[in-house]
């Protein structure tokens, strides 16, 4: 396939691919089977196109694709690069695995609305390649934009009051800090730079004054609301009440990582290291993620319900990312970028595991999950290869980017950074071991355990989904060669002195 | 034929409103009007490239040349306007034969088609002419056409909100009346180019000042600036919908032309904005129209007058850009005085179909729409869309240009104010959406159909119009651009 077509062509396809499931979908709303082919023989082309394009990627020339021009210098353009890639594999890659995962998971629940359902995740993940292949920052907010409408009605699926308003506190933080903070900071730059285009080294030259530029970096870090720096984090517990699919694809993956994504390709392709490390404000912000990190930590070993726990610790390892970026070293970004694919598989996992406990067993919250091993085991096996990767232990993909990032704080010579990361990391233990540990290991409630016959699992697609992600975070700890290759170049495109 | 254009303009919908009267028929009256405005948009796609061949147009009314007679002068800024004011009414009169009918009683619609009519003459005759008196004429006419329209609406208050409009636009009228009498005390002219020239050998006499300052409330009052605007929201509401479209996406629109074309035409950006302190006039006004509106529009419970008073907000954006005084803010104006219309078009014809099906305009009752009208909703939230400032909607193109203006001026936190106003429009849209998507319907047995295509396809135009002049700004961009620069090269 990649022989058969050009880089451009193929980057266009990728974006396009995903809303070419959109007419199936609506044609064949009231043949549910049909319906669901759609999604999937879509999802299944998407991750063949991503994987040839990552094949005949190169990083030196970089496919440009220039679709039109909305005013004089804002261009819709798309521009492959390491970083862009990298994400767009992840994304692809989880799609299809999650589409599986939602047939088991959306009929065994018995939701409404799964015609609605479908489309708007098709568009979402239109919205996430768009994003990942962005040439400039217009684009990039563009797509940025797509991707908060379009899950919106994800979030609100259940149509209940808990979910109206779940959906408008989504919505609210996710559309003020886009429309006030990152759009303004946007202007800005093109005010003082006069080009939005993402380029190597930044885009400011010495004539923009280093107050603007501080500013203006704040602006970015706050306005990228999906990055869920604290204090802007509070819609992300609130989109929890969306069904488990979205939260695990969107509010793990595709949504999350679109934020940690663009403060990376800000830091990188905006400022550029060498100045975001000369400017003052970044280490106040350095310590405000850092902050947020162990916090959220904290927030999530006092959480009960499952999704809620996940949630928060979603948004410590979101910090982990932009701590990655903002330490402005070479293993910092490249440590952040791994992060987004470790995080990604090993999240994903456990809130399909979450969504399978909900499936089979009808419980939300942990306490009543004591013992539950008995009845669900290759589930809270999964679970607890997910936590381990989260955590960062061996023989999980979490290791590697973890590595990264406490060398990346060393180099910069952050030893509170480095230290909070460390402890954030125990919290992880704390909050997410005991969960299959006590599954497994709960000898209180033996009266599951006797009847060891009754295992009483997810239906089967819920099952292979979460076992293929599950196994795929084992994977990548032996080989991660492929984004490890990926976060390199983009490390050594980042330039920076102490690399 | 083609030197006669600028007359043809207002003679054809003038003329075609008494045919009306005799006529009668209201089926056939239907068709004719429509007829008469593709005619009237015809002659202004006409015109716009007649200024852009040949520079400025002037024609002297009956031969007369000014000062003794009127003259009509038309150039880049008022031909695009006629194409703005034409092509909204003509769209607009396409889905007036449905609406009308189950709004307004059979014997008053071809008295509503006769007062659209005129009221098409008096906006279009305000921007072709050239003489400050025959301003006022034409704004009256269009004024006392709107009052009759708004009147035939058939909610009882429709009747009190033409009577406060007819008051308070009396008052404008009045004003504006007194404004022109000083300036033709002082000058001896009425023409606009003529005072352009004379103003200047008076211009430090108060009465010069005092001319100004009657004009500028009177006009002020004419497009609803915050706090004049009292008379809109009443007026939007309760009027028939077609009118509600034709006068929220024209009449407003034209009030600014005025306002422009004295600013910086007739007196000038030098004394506008250098002897007076209309920046800060216009800046703090068009601020506080912008939040406080917005902030108002949230609590509204009849959707019409959500709208209306976004409407008031909307216009704070223009003239804001006005205020800035210069040449970006001024393009940013231009171009959300197309935008705006664009997008409350849309949105007013959607609520006209709404109006058809469901006959309420009440938020309560949109609840489960969004799945028995898609069309109609989807129309809405596009056009919301477009409010707030959504990528690849128009009026994300207006809020960059308004927010640059700002940033090259480097007025950092009114720009903040204007984007707290965008997330002000989200929160009053969403209400909406709420309602619309995510509440099931309210009696499980009653269920409405999609609103007629002949509603739906005139809004769906807009809608069209809303997302193809978001991607492709290069018509509405290089207009704005080109009318500010000419506003700006007659004041130099």
């Amino acid at each position: 396939m990649g022989d058969m077509m050009n880089q451009e062509t193929l980057m266009q396809w990728i974006i396009i691919l995903p809303l070419l499931a959109i007419p199936g979908i609506l044609l064949f709303h009231k043949k549910p089977n049909l319906r669901e082919a759609s999604t999937l023989i879509v999802g299944a082309l998407l991750l063949i196109a991503v994987v040839a394009f990552y094949q005949g990627f190169d990083a030196t020339s970089g496919s440009y694709v220039h679709w039109w021009e909305l005013m004089p210098g804002l261009d819709i353009a798309f521009r492959a690069e390491p970083l862009g890639v990298l994400f767009s594999l992840v994304a692809g890659s989880l799609w299809l695995v999650t589409s599986i995962y939602a047939i088991g998971y959306m009929r065994g629940h018995g939701e409404a609305n799964q015609t609605r359902f479908y489309t708007c995740f098709a568009v979402a993940i239109s919205g996430v390649m768009g994003l990942a292949f962005a040439d400039n920052l217009f684009t990039l907010f563009v797509f940025y934009e797509v991707l908060t409408l379009s899950t919106y009605p994800l979030v609100t699926h259940a149509g209940t009051d808990k979910a109206r308003h779940g959906g408008r506190v989504y919505l609210s933080i996710l559309l003020s800090t886009s429309i006030l903070f990152f759009l303004f900071a946007i202007i800005g730059t093109w005010a003082e730079a006069g080009t939005l285009t993402f380029a190597q080294g930044g885009v400011f030259d010495s004539t923009t004054s280093k107050t603007m530029m501080s500013v203006l970096l704040v602006l970015f870090i706050f306005g990228i609301g999906k990055a869920a720096v604290m204090p802007f984090h509070r819609w992300l517990p609130a989109a929890m009440v969306a069904p488990t699919p979205v939260s695990a694809l969107l509010h793990a993956v595709a949504v999350v990582k679109a934020g940690v994504f663009t403060i990376l390709k800000v830091c990188v392709y905006v400022f550029g290291i060498d100045l975001l490390a000369d400017l003052d404000v970044t280490d106040w912000l350095l310590y405000l993620a850092t902050a947020g990190v162990l916090l959220a930590s904290l927030v999530a070993m006092r959480q009960d319900n499952l999704k809620k726990r996940l949630a928060y610790s979603t948004v410590g390892q979101l910090g982990y990312i932009t701590v990655g970026a903002l330490l402005a070293t070479q293993a910092g970004v490249l440590g952040g970028a791994m992060h987004i694919v470790a995080h990604a598989f090993g999240k994903i996992t456990l809130f399909f595991c979450a969504g399978a406990i909900m499936v089979a067993a009808h419980k939300t919250e942990i306490s009543d999950m004591r013992g539950l091993g008995k009845t669900m085991p290759i589930t809270m096996i999964a679970f607890f290869i997910g936590s381990m990767s989260i955590i960062g232990l061996p023989p999980a993909a979490g290791m590697w980017s973890k590595w990264y990032l406490l060398m990346g704080s060393l180099e910069a010579h952050q030893w509170a950074v480095m230290i909070v990361l460390m402890i954030s990391s125990l919290l992880n233990i704390a909050y997410l071991l005991p969960i299959p540990l006590r599954a497994f290991f709960d000898g209180n409630r033996s009266v599951v355990s006797i009847k060891r016959e009754h295992i009483k699992e997810a239906p089967w697609p819920s099952l292979l989904a979460l076992s293929i992600t599950a196994i795929m975070t084992l994977v990548l700890f032996f080989w991660p060669q492929v984004f490890y290759g990926l976060a390199e170049s983009l490390a050594s495109v980042a330039g920076g002195t102490n690399g | 034929m083609i030197q006669h254009l600028p007359i043809l303009q207002v003679i054809i919908p003038l003329l075609a409103a008494p045919i009306c009267f005799i006529l009668k028929e209201a089926r056939l009256v239907r068709w004719f009007v429509l007829i008469a405005n593709v005619m009237a948009f015809v002659v202004s796609i006409m015109l716009l490239q007649q200024v852009n061949l040949n520079g400025t147009l002037v024609y002297s009314l009956g031969g007369w040349d000014a000062p003794v007679g009127i003259e009509y002068r038309i150039d880049k800024l008022n031909a695009y306007l006629l194409i703005l004011v034409t092509s909204i009414s003509t769209i607009t009169l396409m889905a007036a034969g449905k609406s009308l009918t189950k709004e307004i009683s059979e014997s008053k619609i071809t008295y509503f088609y006769i007062a659209y009519m005129l009221c098409l003459t008096g906006l279009l005759g305000i921007v072709t002419t050239g003489d400050a008196f025959n301003v006022f004429v034409f704004l009256e006419i269009s004024s006392l056409a709107s009052y009759t329209m708004i009147a035939m609406g058939n909610d009882r208050r429709s009747l009190w909100a033409s009577y406060q409009y007819l008051i308070m636009g009396t008052i404008g009228a009045t004003f504006i009346l007194i404004g022109i009498g000083l300036m033709y005390m002082m000058t001896g002219t009425l023409n606009m180019y003529d005072l352009a020239e004379r103003l200047p050998e008076v211009e430090h006499t108060k009465t010069v000042f005092t001319a100004f300052a009657f004009f500028l409330v009177g006009v002020c009052l004419k497009l609803a600036l915050f706090p004049l605007h009292l008379w809109l929201p009443n007026a939007y509401a309760y009027a028939p919908s077609i009118a509600t479209v034709f006068l929220a996406a024209t009449a407003t629109k034209v009030a600014i032309y005025v306002l422009l074309r004295f600013i910086f035409s007739v007196y000038g950006f030098e004394f506008s904005f250098s002897h007076l302190p209309l920046t800060e006039i216009l800046v703090s006004l068009g601020l506080l129209g912008i939040i406080a509106a917005s902030i108002v529009a949230i609590y509204q419970t009849n959707v019409k007058r959500l709208f209306a008073y976004s409407s008031v907000s909307q216009i704070g954006y223009m003239i804001l850009g006005i205020g800035i005084g210069t040449k970006t803010g001024l393009t940013a104006t231009m171009l959300h005085l197309f935008n705006h219309a664009l997008m409350k078009s849309a949105i007013f014809l959607a609520l006209a179909g709404v109006v058809y099906r469901v006959g309420s305009v009440n938020i309560k009752a949109f609840a489960g729409l969004g799945r028995q009208m898609p069309w109609t909703m989807a129309a809405i939230v596009i056009g919301g869309l477009s409010l707030i400032g959504v990528p690849l909607t128009v009026g994300f193109v207006s809020k960059w240009y308004l927010v640059l203006a700002l940033l090259e001026s480097n007025w950092w936190p009114i720009a903040v104010l204007v984007l707290i106003g965008s997330l002000l429009a989200i929160a009053y849209i969403w209400r909406i959406v709420e309602v619309a998507y995510f509440k099931p319907a309210l009696q499980n047995n009653q269920s409405y159909k999609e609103a007629p295509l002949a509603i739906l396809i005139p809004a769906w135009i807009f809608v069209l119009a809303n997302i193809y002049f978001g991607i492709d700004t290069s018509f509405t961009a290089g207009v704005s651009e080109a009318t500010a620069e000419l506003l700006f090269g007659v004041a130099e």
